[in-house]
């Protein structure tokens, strides 16, 4: 691992590469959409022309941060690239923020993953306060106005502030969802008001007592319209000015409106022209198994990472956005990387699928797991099929589509094991040729 | 009782499983819900009518309005609020509940909350609504969360439970409570002594979600036929066909190398 003989070497290599980026860093950071916010902007970086400096997919603790700058240096330091996106773990950003002074930091949003690694979510949101000693006071903070939390958790950060959200109440879920983290007012404990919420706990929200609510909007995402999983097309408005433009993208679900408005908000205070984000977005590819399609053997799969509940529920609404009654692979692992503990499997509302999908196979570590929760989510024994191993998983899940639309849920370790599979069959490149 | 009831199944000829989940919206942390869709289903698939009413902060608490009552966890500053709100409006109905054979299942934060008092990593007392002979204290910010899967074994139970742990609270018992069980793999109450949960009278509190119930159908139904039978005396259940979750049973067992039952454990003991 570069990055750890880096660091041990040179305590400062995070600072000295860093500094030699012309046009500086951006970090992003949340428990969801970070790789694909990060490739968003890195996709628009390179549209215009700039040279993106970026760690791999996963690789966001401060070794894998160092490992990037490293492999993309000459012997005298020097930076092969022109401006660095990281992402960066959640527990990991007061740590490297100092090192990497970013001119743009990213907070997509915060939910609850992995909490047993991390201990508790307030736990999270007081480490993004405390990253203001090390912000620089020109940074920009570009934060999810639609999540309490993240708001609560860097309003008071130094540098400005650029907020972004989803201005469109016909997307509005009827109520509140079971798996809202933010219910009560972080402030004073009242019930938030929420006008409408679109997932989890992202929405349009007030304090009742102390009047603590949705700052706010700088860059709003406007006239949405979901494509099921082909995508989603909004208009993209930013305040004041009143400049728009109408953007469209391969990725779906308004969980993906967020990482293109995230993405969109740090690359205008990037300097890109409005037109050209548009433009960029419109070609962008989803970084491997968010929301990739994959050729195999003539028919067509699609991997939507499924990590938490909360995207989990939104990717089941994606899968179940209309046309034939789909087959679905799920694949759940407890490995430390997707979170040793599943019972956040019983917050996701797996009762949606019952009579909504053709076939449903289940793998991984905790394919028995799944199968148990499927079972009391009222799904007949006969739809549930269990194959412990990847590979006749997805030869079953083939077998069964026939045509029929095929989406594959993985949690992270279980996606790059089903990409191997993918990899020998020679479907999909290998995972660090992305 | 408080918004959010609603009856589950049609009417049928079974007795009918009455539910009161405590702050189902506060106290959520680690899919506890599904507790309550086990004990739903399990009651629906057998003929049972079962009605699930949630109470959530500053409603009244009916005890004679349910015969099993739950709840879960939550983290430091959600504990807080529900503690507030259980010793100013719910302890003394729980407790004629419990006096008069009523069921309480409590998880994880919910099981700290049920004892004489939670000590947090920082900041005051929480006290609790003293339902077991119990105290939790936080051994500080520093101090390791005890993490992990749990298996333990229970006295009448052929097999033992299973689940995961994640508390940074060390439970110590007085002489009002017996442990739930012994650990046989992971931490429990606090590491230290062996022993994990509490119970006393028809209360039953664990660190183990995962959450519990699904996994471990027997304790399930053992809490079913105790709440049903408060009205119905010696009303039995009929059994389900349980292969998934057995399954699901074997695979962890075997990956711990916790042995099954009771026959596989005369070695060990």
């Amino acid at each position: 691992m570069p990055g750890r003989v880096a660091r041990a070497v040179e305590p400062r290599v995070l600072p000295l590469l860093s500094r030699r980026l012309r046009y500086g860093s951006v970090i992003v950071a949340g428990t969801n959409g970070k790789t694909t916010t990060a490739r968003l902007l890195a996709h628009i970086m390179e549209a215009l022309g700039r040279v993106p400096v970026h760690n791999r997919a996963g690789a966001n603790l401060a070794a894998g941060i160092a490992s990037a700058l490293v492999e993309h240096a000459d012997l005298f330091g020097r930076p092969s690239g022109d401006v660095g996106i990281f992402e960066v773990d959640e527990a990991t950003v007061p740590r490297v923020v100092p090192h990497l002074a970013p001119r743009v930091m990213i907070f997509t949003n915060l939910f609850r993953d992995q909490l047993d690694r991390y201990g508790e979510i307030d736990h999270i949101a007081g480490l993004w306060r405390a990253t203001g000693e090390g912000l620089r006071a020109d940074a920009v903070v570009v934060a999810n106005g639609d999540d309490p939390l993240v708001y609560d958790a860097v309003r008071g950060l130094p540098g400005r502030l650029v907020t972004f959200g989803i201005e469109d109440e016909r997307h509005a879920l009827p109520a509140i969802e079971h798996t809202a983290e933010a219910r009560y007012c972080y402030r004073c404990g009242t019930p938030y008001a929420y006008t409408w919420t679109y997932f989890g706990h992202m929405g349009r929200y007030r304090c009742p007592t102390c009047g603590t609510g949705r700052p706010p909007i700088d860059l709003a995402a406007r006239d949405v319209v979901l494509a099921g999983a082909d995508g989603a097309s909004f208009t993209l408005a930013a305040s004041g000015g009143g400049r728009t433009a109408r953007i469209t993208t391969v990725l779906p679900g308004l969980y993906n409106v967020y990482n293109v408005l995230a993405a969109s908000a740090a690359a205008l205070e990037m300097g890109a022209p409005l037109d050209r984000v548009a433009e960029a977005l419109a070609s962008f590819a989803p970084a491997f198994g968010r929301a990739e399609r994959v050729v195999v053997g003539g028919a067509e799969l699609r991997m939507l990472l499924s990590k938490n509940p909360a995207g989990f529920n939104e990717v089941l609404r994606t899968v179940l956005s209309g046309g034939p009654l789909p087959v679905v692979l799920i694949a759940i692992n407890d490995n430390i990387a997707d979170g040793r503990d599943v019972s956040w499997l019983w917050d996701v509302e797996f009762e949606m699928l019952a009579g909504r999908v053709a076939h449903v196979v289940v793998t991984g570590l905790r394919a028995e797991d799944i199968a148990l929760r499927l079972r009391y989510a009222g799904m007949a024994d006969g739809a549930i099929e269990v194959q412990r191993d990847y590979e006749p998983a997805l030869r079953a899940a083939l077998a069964r589509a026939a045509g029929r639309p095929l989406f594959v849920l993985p949690t992270y370790t279980a996606m790059l094991a089903l990409r191997e599979v993918l990899q020998r069959w020679g479907a999909v490149g290998r995972f660090w040729e992305h | 009782m408080g918004s959010g009831g609603e009856v589950l199944g049609a009417l049928t000829d079974g007795p009918a499983l009455r539910i009161c989940h405590l702050y189902p919206d506060l106290l959520n942390l680690y899919g506890d819900r599904g507790n309550i869709m086990v004990l739903t289903q399990r009651a629906r698939w057998r003929g049972m009518t079962v009605a699930v009413t949630g109470v959530g902060l500053g409603e009244p608490l009916d005890p004679a309005g349910a015969d099993l009552f739950f709840i879960g966890g939550g983290e430091d500053r959600q504990q807080r609020i529900a503690a507030d709100d259980l010793c100013r409006h719910k302890r003394g109905p729980l407790q004629d509940a419990v006096a008069d054979g009523a069921v309480v299942l409590a998880v994880c934060g919910g099981y700290q909350l049920v004892g004489r008092y939670y000590r947090p990593a920082e900041g005051e007392d929480l006290p609790g609504v003293g339902l077991l002979d119990l105290w939790t204290e936080h051994p500080g910010p520093a101090a390791r969360r005890l993490i992990g899967n749990l298996v333990i074994e229970v006295e009448g139970m052929d097999a033992p439970l299973i689940g995961f742990e994640n508390h940074g609270g060390r439970t110590r018992l007085g002489p009002g409570a017996r442990p739930l069980g012994r650990v046989l793999t992971g931490f429990g109450n606090n590491g230290e002594d062996g022993w994990e949960g509490a119970t006393d009278r028809r209360v039953y509190g664990t660190y183990l979600h995962g959450p519990l119930l699904p996994k471990n159908p027997a304790f399930a139904d053992r809490l079913i036929a105790e709440a049903v039978s408060r009205r119905h005396p010696g009303f039995a259940l009929a059994p389900l066909p349980d292969a998934n979750a057995a399954r699901a049973r074997e695979v962890m067992l075997a990956r711990l190398g916790t042995p099954a039952g009771k026959s596989a454990r005369a070695g060990v003991e």
